[in-house]
């Protein structure tokens, strides 16, 4: 899978890493204007990383559920179009707002991804919808916001077995997981997301037609 | 016997106005060069998005589709701000005044009620004590004026018991919404009180482990660096199952683990938010390690 326009392979240090260009987010190494983008710190970072069927070209309009403290978020603002970012708890959105104020076309929404109608009439329909919540019942967050992504969109959903169930084998919950999307989705790729993150699983779907 | 099901639609005017998904944009409504938006995008709602920048172009809320996007950033950026200082600024601190509040009705409560079994005793013949006895009191018919005094008194426990109860139940339902990982591991109400004593829930994320495991109990604490006392083991969080029911030569580690966990658990909720269950599994396993221990140790 070949990198999206406005992301790049960069040497920091000698050590080749996925980069983006945009204003510094948290002391990340600079290099030339390229911001190092961390796979261990970002989950899609880790599916790019992993070679994923991720379909991100650059410049899509985009629906980012959980983006927390917004390191993710920053980097996907840099290379993707209009960014929709929502973030339930108040204390990661400070960060994020800071994030947001330094970008043109970074949108952040304190709302609960698992109350899509919170915010539907904010955000319009996306071609991508990246999902990193850890919560209960991953699979019906994507379900429910399905709603949002256009019909070749495409669903970029880190899964973390933790959140599902703490005891059971994370293979398990993968499973149980992915057959709860396939309602509503045909998966295109799935992959493990170590080394960079344990126990999550990486997750690319489109709408079921 | 109701007249309004009679007078009337019962939607409209501004008897009942339903909520309902109505589909239109956040800006309908909103005054374009003021972008006074929070009541929109946090009130309102819509079953499905729409092309909302071509909307907003046609309705003449925005020229074009850049100048729609630096109006959503406006009011978004805005609106978040708005949004995030205030609850932050609600969440933990009412939880501190609610608590402290609780502790000041029971002690009250428990004063007056003393008070009311010495008097009670002195004018019944039968004793007894506590928030019980009062109740008995302030059944009686009172007799003269001194008795109606006494009964009024005793009433004054019951309210006092009553508040102290409604207020626990008030944190209980609370403190998980503002610190969802120390509530889990502590329990709701000694959740609460070690963010009271620390001041706050940034204070206490801020706190060492060994503060944790210490706090309430800054009267013993103070005596042992004079050097007239051993160091205490355990504050407030001896209130908690795993410390009280460890048998006490194992109390002191039991301590020291429970704080440890709680001042993680504290630490995510302040800086993340997070919910993270293997805290709990991982406290949980350590008790039990720390209980199954041979007096060989």
């Amino acid at each position: 899978m070949s990198l999206p326009d406005g992301v790049q392979r960069r040497s920091f240090e000698g050590q080749e890493s996925l980069a983006t260009r945009g204003p510094q987010v948290s002391g990340e190494p600079v290099v030339e204007g390229w911001r190092r983008w961390d796979p261990d710190r970002s989950k899609v970072g880790a599916m790019v990383e992993q070679g994923l069927e991720h379909g991100l070209a650059g410049g899509e309009r985009v629906l980012y559920l959980g983006a927390a403290s917004g390191t993710t978020v920053s980097h996907i603002a840099d290379f993707a179009g209009p960014t929709y970012a929502v973030e339930f708890a108040p204390r990661p959105t400070r960060d994020l707002i800071e994030v947001a104020a330094d970008r043109e076309r970074l949108f952040p929404l304190l709302k609960d991804a698992r109350k899509p109608e919170t915010y539907a009439h904010v955000v319009e329909p996306v071609e991508v919808l990246v999902q990193d919540v850890a919560t209960r019942g991953q699979a019906d967050v994507a379900l429910a916001n399905r709603r949002f992504l256009e019909s070749d969109g495409r669903l970029l959903l880190a899964v973390k077995a933790r959140s599902e169930d703490v005891t059971a084998d994370p293979e398990a919950v993968f499973e149980e997981v992915c057959e709860t999307l396939s309602s509503g989705y045909e998966i295109l790729d799935r992959g493990r997301l170590e080394p960079y993150h344990d126990d999550h699983l990486g997750v690319i779907a489109t709408p079921r037609q | 016997m109701s007249t309004d099901t009679d007078s009337g639609p019962i939607y409209g005017g501004n008897v009942y106005t339903p909520t309902m998904t109505t589909d239109r944009g956040w800006f309908e409504g909103v005054d374009p060069d003021t972008l006074d938006a929070r009541d929109a995008i946090e009130g309102e709602t819509a079953e499905s998005p729409a092309a909302w920048p071509d909307r907003a172009i046609e309705s003449g809320f925005a020229t074009d589709e850049a100048d729609y996007y630096d109006k959503l950033r406006a009011a978004t950026l805005a609106t978040a701000r708005e949004a995030v200082a205030e609850r932050e600024r609600a969440d933990d601190q009412q939880l501190v005044h609610a608590v402290r509040a609780m502790d000041d009705c029971e002690r009250t409560a428990n004063e007056l009620a003393e008070r009311v079994a010495e008097w009670g005793g002195s004018r019944i013949g039968e004793s007894g004590g506590g928030v019980p006895f009062a109740r008995e009191v302030a059944a009686r018919e009172p007799d003269g004026d001194l008795d109606e005094q006494l009964s009024a008194l005793a009433e004054q426990v019951i309210d006092l018991d009553e508040r102290a109860t409604e207020l626990r139940a008030s944190i209980e339902r609370f403190t998980p919404e503002v610190a969802p990982n120390l509530s889990s591991m502590a329990g709701p109400v000694l959740a609460a009180r070690l963010i009271a004593l620390s001041g706050g829930l940034k204070q206490l994320a801020r706190s060492t482990s060994g503060t944790v495991q210490v706090l309430g109990a800054e009267d013993a604490l103070f005596a042992h660096l004079q050097g007239n006392a051993p160091s205490p083991k355990h504050g407030v969080i001896y209130t908690h199952e795993y410390v009280r029911g460890t048998d006490p030569e194992h109390r002191g580690s039991a301590a020291r683990a429970l704080a440890g966990k709680l001042t993680l658990g504290a630490r995510v909720d302040y800086y993340s938010g997070e919910r993270r269950p293997e805290l709990e599994a991982e406290l949980d396993d350590r008790i039990e390690t720390i209980r199954a221990r041979g007096d060989d140790e």
